[in-house]
């Protein structure tokens, strides 16, 4: 009897450090960011008003909840330099899921169909350049999409001559595939390897062609892999911010650099953590159909 | 309805089929039965089309299906794990094949619910595969294989997955569904009482070749070969000499023993043969019987239905006996240490030479 009671506790603590974690390092940085983006900004240290003064007591807690406005994300619905860099951060996402998807399924179908020695290795592969940091391999696409870089030398290899690459669109859209297409590859890879080949059988048993099994059988089965990847790929590209610094232009800004600029060049702490809070409520409903998919799926399989 | 014409199969040095040459006609309930490996698996996929022949042709209903690809051949396949489509309803499933024949939306529907009655799913038409129990899943993919009307419906161990009791149950559906359609049904089981069960007629296989084709009376009462004999059923195999041969009956001497069993055309006097005798067929007596062999019960097996009795023989041999049990175990007449005399009819026991 007593076992049990010490086992049921260690049981509940276990469970609590996980939740006792991102009380700490998710929810409470959450509530000081809002908190921030209901303030204003000032020339002083911490730059914003007002400061929490508990040692005031309740009057402090009064005169700081009176302090507290929605000021910011007026300024952010009134100037139109916002909505547009989440627009174009919207649009970049949403354009880049759907390259990568393209790109992306028939690298995951082939690996899936390889014999099952070399899908380890092409496992590996796919993985292979999270070895080297994520900055040098953008860095190193400067070097190849500059003015006299590796791909217009190419290019006139061809007879083709050689354009402006770096700070563009292409270039932002080229750094983006290139960096996220593993996250879009290994969850396709995954749904398609567990794909049971008698299924491809059951439908030629009873008069479909392989070629046609492909759209009434692999595609729909394969269908969580896809959103999977392509949550995982959207979420984190609408708040990419080091691949347009590096490879875009002036007219590819998106809502990562406008949150950077007003955080550092401009010191305005509260109008970059309501930038912060309106990203964050743009995702919840990505995240949100992210989580279902994924519970549904695990559902069906128990 | 399905012939094999000198089928080989070969998976790199593994012959998997060896030369098989078989005939299943019309409206004929067959099982392929073997141990695993034994290649009737890949004697079945043959016929569906998802395995292509080294060597030989399979004809089905007269006609070669050499380069016929699965989804143009006039069968269909019921897969051991029933490979439902997760993805589509009940309903989805089972109008899969028809939607392909581009068969009009009303016409699927009525055979949906046709099929949907005939296998006892009425009302399950919304579900999912994984909203399914075993048995129920079993009756989708049946009726999905029979949707499309096959002249042939193979089935790969169709009953595997399903417990003691629902096999049971399944095996006799099966039979009354093949004499409902009339359609030819190719059954693939390594389960023999489920093959016994079920087919007119059935192939015993072993390492890729044939071993016997027949009914189950047949196969059981008169095995082809020693393997045959030992892989259906309870066996005892006594070998011996034949000494003579009169009148039909031949006499084997064995460790001492004369035992007479019915001569076949290929048993010569004088080489070796091995007598198959169920032990259902023997008989226990207290006296000596003419004919009868001595021996002493060395151990009793209860097997709630029947005892199975070994007894050794003055030669040391051992003897299996089955009687069937008709009364409590405490009143066997016969216990352990007993000393016990075994004798059978003169057909009872089959002279085997291979």
């Amino acid at each position: 009897m007593a076992g049990r009671e010490t086992q049921s506790i260690g049981t509940r603590l276990v469970v609590l450090v996980p939740y006792a974690w991102l009380v700490a390092f998710f929810l409470v940085p959450c509530l000081i960011i809002l908190k921030i983006s209901l303030s204003q900004t000032v020339l002083a240290q911490p730059p914003y008003e007002p400061v929490l003064d508990l040692s005031a007591g309740w009057a402090g807690i009064r005169d700081f909840l009176a302090g507290l406005s929605a000021d910011n994300y007026a300024t952010l619905a009134g100037d139109t330099l916002y909505l547009a860099s989440y627009l174009k951060s919207l649009e970049v996402a949403a354009l880049s899921t759907a390259l990568l998807l393209v790109i992306g399924y028939p690298v995951a179908y082939a690996m899936a169909r390889a014999p099952g020695r070399i899908q380890a290795v092409l496992v590996m592969l796919v993985i292979l350049p999270f070895w080297t940091s994520f900055l040098i391999r953008v860095y190193a696409w400067i070097i190849i999409l500059q003015g006299d870089g590796l791909f217009n030398r190419a290019l006139g290899l061809v007879g083709i001559a050689p354009r402006p690459w770096l700070a563009t669109d292409t270039a932002v859209y080229i750094g983006i595939v290139y960096s996220y297409l593993p996250f879009m590859v290994l969850p396709l890879y995954a749904t398609l390897q567990k794909l049971d080949e008698a299924l491809l059988e059951a439908a030629a048993d009873l008069g479909c062609p392989r070629r046609k099994a492909f759209w009434t059988v692999t595609l729909p089965l394969s269908l969580p892999g896809a959103v999977a990847g392509g949550l995982l790929c959207f979420i984190p590209i609408v708040g990419e911010f080091v691949i347009p610094d590096l490879l875009g232009g002036s007219q590819t800004i998106m809502i990562g650099q406008t949150l950077w600029t007003e955080f550092f060049a401009n010191r305005d702490w509260p109008v970059a953590s309501a930038i912060a809070i309106v990203l964050l409520c743009v995702l919840v409903g990505p995240i949100a159909a992210f989580e279902h998919m994924r519970l549904r799926d695990a559902r069906r399989r128990s | 309805m399905v012939r094999f014409e000198g089928v080989t199969r070969r998976y790199g040095d593994v012959i998997a089929v060896d030369c098989v040459s078989l005939d299943i006609a019309a409206g004929e309930f067959f099982a392929l039965l073997g141990p695993s490996g034994c290649g009737k698996t890949t004697l079945l996929r043959l016929a569906a089309g998802f395995e292509h022949p080294d060597a030989g042709r399979v004809l089905i209903d007269g006609e070669d299906m050499t380069g016929v690809p699965p989804y143009r051949r006039p069968v269909n396949m019921m897969f051991q794990s029933y490979a439902l489509f997760p993805h589509l309803t009940v309903a989805g499933n089972i109008a899969f094949g028809l939607r392909q024949e581009k068969m009009p939306r009303k016409a699927i529907d009525s055979r949906v619910d046709e099929l949907m009655s005939l296998v006892r799913l009425e009302g399950l038409g919304g579900r999912r595969p994984h909203q399914l129990s075993g048995g129920q899943r079993q009756r989708v993919a049946l009726a999905r294989a029979l949707a499309k009307r096959p002249k042939v419906l193979l089935l790969d161990e169709p009953l595997a997955a399903l417990d003691k009791k629902l096999r049971d149950e399944t095996q006799f559906e099966l039979t009354k569904l093949q004499e409902q359609l009339g359609t030819t049904f190719v059954i693939v089981t390594h389960d023999q009482q489920e093959a016994m069960t079920v087919a007119h007629r059935m192939a015993v296989m072993d390492r890729g070749r044939l071993a016997q084709v027949a009914t189950p009376a047949e196969i059981y009462e008169q095995p082809a070969s020693r393997w045959v004999a030992d892989f259906i059923g309870d066996v005892n195999l006594i070998e011996g000499v034949v000494e003579a041969i009169d009148a039909g009956l031949a006499t084997l001497a064995a460790d001492g023993l004369r035992l007479r069993a019915p001569a076949p055309d290929n048993v010569v006097t004088g080489r070796r043969a091995v007598l198959a005798l169920r032990p259902e067929r023997i008989r226990i007596a207290m006296a000596p019987q003419p004919d009868g062999v001595a021996g002493t019960v060395k151990d009793i097996g209860y097997r709630g239905d029947s005892v199975l009795y070994r007894v050794a023989l003055a030669s040391g041999a051992e003897l299996k006996v089955s009687v069937a049990h008709r009364t409590r175990l405490a009143d066997l007449p016969v216990g352990r240490g007993d000393r016990i005399f075994l004798a059978w009819p003169p057909d009872a026991g089959v002279l085997l030479t291979q």
